[in-house]
């Protein structure tokens, strides 16, 4: 065959394959995966997405979707770069027969980059334990939800767990704390709430870059070494944590003063470390473990059929996919409330897919019903409040696997939520928007 | 047959040096870009316009930036993505504080910000040559990135260092939408890939080569070398500066620091290694290259899937398109080193004889 044959052969297939796609689907929900499988952060961006795609598989097998709707997804490699994100986004927008019904951006880069093309495009730019902070401001950001608990109350109630630690909030007086953070959107986020919270309890902080992707961090524990601080407060992701989990380990810090927030606190991030992670404490929006009802059910339904995402069982139940798992409740218990307004067992739009988000409302009876008592917290989002939860739990490292210490401990709302309007406002004003008035909508 | 210059005789001086010598040519680029500025946002979907060609021709122009400095004065620089980083974040600052300023303005303001860092940054390119001066360059890149994250006055104080682009409106007509930005963007391209084109033919360019080929030979015939390596510095980061506009403005929206990374400084100057250095077309074709070919090879292996019906694991596929990639970068790199623009050069000799090439 000559090369002008094999060139015209491969342009056929490929036109064929791409004609194939077109095909007519009906009573399907399109969700796209985007995450990523390669590079620093494949590990939380492969975990997340297979929990998340087994669960839809798990709604698919047992309950022949959403009230028959079956889920559908592709999935798309990010990189965790902001250009690839963005044409993933663009790629999959206007699969399925409604579109995309919502966006993970699954990093905070991506979502800060996709805020105002998904209002644009009326798809819900849904970011879960991550993304833009004030965009918990329903009344100016319609189209975005960073659902569960955000960076700022994390912070609080971080800061909270510490003053528990210490027998008190009033024994923070003169403590130093150093914040270590990724160079980056999402590690600079908390700079401000930890600096008014230094100021309310007469703590001080220094904050610390650690550039992308963190596998060197010498200099900066040098630095830690010199100001002595009583916590470290570890803002990392991927590879950047058990690098300084070890770095800590070599200059002697007691790794149970360190606080990681909870993309620093899964199997991954210290299993790497060795011994060097034994005592470390991190913080976690969902419960680490196997023994859920609802894991229980993804394995019986899914992974007994062979038909699991994970190649490694033994990531079953690890914080990642468990975080996964989670995502993958959100994103059909929002389309199930929005079915219940536009039409049961009819797949349904971007748009109305930001109502059911914004009027959803998972309390403990349906926390039971989903076999999700202990793995998540209840939550309630509102037009006012796009977070819905707020509370956190603090987990620690034994060397195996991952205790958990405490019970959902709650953000302190009244230090989260006037920041969250100021910055909101201060967004509208440059962006000339209107806020949306809560009580008029339905 | 087609393609053949024969009696085409030119009378004039001005027709002897006109760009494109070729009738054959001129027409193949005006069809070209008539085709790109009325046929492509009318056929083109939101994903073709926004998520490939415009980041396609945004990179291209910084890609034209480096290759000024790089392959036509010889200056090698890693600064690229520090460039755009200050064209995107003074294009943002000048439209916040100073109202009403027409947004091309703007762009050319933040252009000339980017010039001036860029002299700033070329003055040890007067002492050090080469791959010191490569090192010298990284300075900037890790200068500017430090400054505009330490600070707040470059993203308005916002608490994570993120600009979001405001609306870009030229008299009184906003460029909202995918196509229109696409638009935008493919105007300020072409008229400055022209303007690139035929700066390397003025006497300026010919310095620029001099310098290139032998500085110390360029000097004693008379050429100035502060003036033109500084000058060349500063061309090339306008060039830069205006795509790092383009970058914020018609393209992501929502820009970080970060995403200017020393990472995106390689890949541009990859793209000028891989499309041609010291071509102009060589920087279209390398950006085309680098930007579009993975998600080529991302949309390729989801066919592949759909059309054998094999799910193969996503993690193996993520992986097999970085080892395709690299693996087709040293192809092209053994099978022709200077570049695709000389593989197009190569064709059009061929096509000249054809089909009668003995």
């Amino acid at each position: 065959m000559t090369r002008a044959r094999l060139a015209i052969a491969t342009a056929l297939i490929s036109a064929a394959a791409f004609s194939g796609q077109a095909a007519a689907q009906a009573k399907e929900q399109f969700v796209p995966v985007n995450s990523y499988w390669v590079g620093p952060y494949a590990p939380g961006g492969s975990g997340i997405a297979a929990g998340m795609i087994d669960y839809f598989k798990l709604l698919n097998a047992r309950d022949r979707g959403i009230n028959g709707v079956r889920i559908t997804w592709e999935k798309c490699e990010t990189e965790y770069r902001n250009d690839r994100g963005v044409e993933c986004y663009e790629r999959s927008k206007n699969k399925g027969p409604t579109g995309a019904t919502l966006i993970h951006p699954l990093s905070t880069g991506i979502t800060y980059s996709l805020i105002e093309k998904g209002t644009t495009d009326k798809i819900p730019v849904v970011s879960i334990g991550y993304g833009r902070t004030d965009a918990s401001d329903g009344r100016v950001f319609p189209y975005v939800f960073p659902l569960m608990t955000n960076y700022w109350s994390q912070n609080t109630a971080k800061i909270k767990f510490i003053g528990m630690k210490e027998g008190g909030m009033v024994k923070l007086q003169g403590k130093k704390f150093v914040n270590l953070y990724h160079d980056s959107a999402y590690g600079k986020e908390t700079i401000p709430i930890l600096e008014t919270q230094a100021k309310m309890y007469g703590f001080t902080v220094t904050h610390i870059a650690v550039p992308h992707p963190g596998n060197e961090q010498q200099a900066q524990w040098l630095q830690i070494r010199q100001v002595k601080p009583d916590w470290v407060i570890l803002r990392g992701w991927g590879v950047m944590n058990p690098t300084a989990l070890k770095a800590a380990a070599k200059i002697g810090f007691p790794r149970d003063h360190i606080i990681g927030v909870w993309w620093s606190g899964a199997e991954e991030d210290v299993i790497p470390a060795g011994q060097a992670a034994k005592g470390y404490i991190a913080a976690g929006f969902n419960a680490p473990g196997a023994d859920h009802v609802v894991i229980g059910e993804i394995q019986k339904h899914v992974y007994a059929k062979g038909q699991g995402e994970l190649e490694d069982k033994s990531r079953l139940g690890t914080i990642y996919y468990n975080r996964g798992v989670l995502w993958g409740i959100l994103t059909t218990e929002a389309v199930r409330k929005a079915q219940e307004r536009f039409g049961k067992g009819q797949p349904m739009t971007g748009e109305q897919v930001r109502w059911g988000l914004e009027n959803l409302n998972i309390d403990d009876r349906r926390l039971k019903e989903l076999g999700a008592v202990g793995f998540m917290q209840p939550l309630k989002v509102s037009c006012m409040d796009h977070e819905g939860g707020g509370a956190v739990k603090f987990q620690q490292w034994d060397g195996s696997q991952w205790k958990v210490l405490t019970d959902w401990i709650a953000s302190d709302q009244s230090i989260v939520r006037p920041m969250i309007e100021a910055s909101a406002a201060q967004y509208a004003q440059e962006k000339g928007i209107t806020r949306r008035d809560c009580s008029t909508e339905k | 047959m087609l393609y053949r210059e024969a009696g085409q005789f030119k009378s004039t001086y001005a027709e002897d040096q006109q760009i494109f010598p070729i009738r054959q040519d001129r027409i193949a680029l005006a069809v070209f870009l008539a085709f790109a500025l009325l046929v492509v946002p009318v056929i083109g979907n939101q994903y073709w316009l926004g998520a490939l060609l415009t980041p396609f021709l945004i990179f291209s122009l910084a890609a034209l930036g480096l290759n000024i400095l790089t392959g036509y004065a010889g200056q090698l620089s890693l600064g690229t993505a520090a460039f755009m980083a200050v064209g995107a974040f003074m294009a943002y600052n000048f439209v916040l504080r100073v109202p009403g300023i027409p947004i091309l303005l703007a762009f050319v303001l933040a252009g000339i910000c980017a010039a001036a860092v860029g002299i700033v940054f070329g003055l040890p390119s007067l002492r050090i040559k080469g791959f010191y001066l490569a090192v010298a360059t990284l300075a900037c890149q890790f200068f500017v990135l430090w400054a505009l994250q330490k600070f707040g006055w470059f993203s308005n104080h916002s608490t994570s260092g993120v600009i979001t682009a405001q609306q870009i409106v030229i008299l009184g007509y906003a460029f909202d939408t995918p196509a229109r930005k696409y638009l935008l963007t493919l105007g300020v391209v072409a008229v400055m890939a022209l303007a690139a084109k035929n700066l390397m033919r003025s006497e300026t360019g010919r310095a620029f080569m001099a310098v290139r080929d032998m500085d110390v030979a360029a000097s004693v015939i008379g050429i100035p070398m502060m003036r033109t390596k500084l000058l060349a510095f500063a061309i090339s980061s306008f060039y830069c500066g205006v795509a790092g506009a383009l970058h914020a403005f018609c393209y992501l929206g929502t820009v970080e620091p970060e995403a200017y990374s020393l990472d995106l400084s390689f890949r541009i100057l990859f793209m000028i290694i891989i499309g041609g250095v010291g071509s102009i077309l060589g920087a279209f074709l390398g950006a085309a290259f680098i930007t579009l070919f993975p998600i080529f090879l991302s949309l390729a292996s989801s066919w592949v899937n759909d059309l054998f019906g094999v799910e193969i694991s996503h993690a193996v596929v993520s992986n097999l398109e970085s080892i395709i990639f690299g693996g087709l970068i040293i192809f092209f790199l053994i099978v022709e080193p200077q570049g695709l623009a000389r593989l197009w050069q190569i064709t059009k000799e061929k096509l000249r004889l054809w089909p009668f090439p003995h």
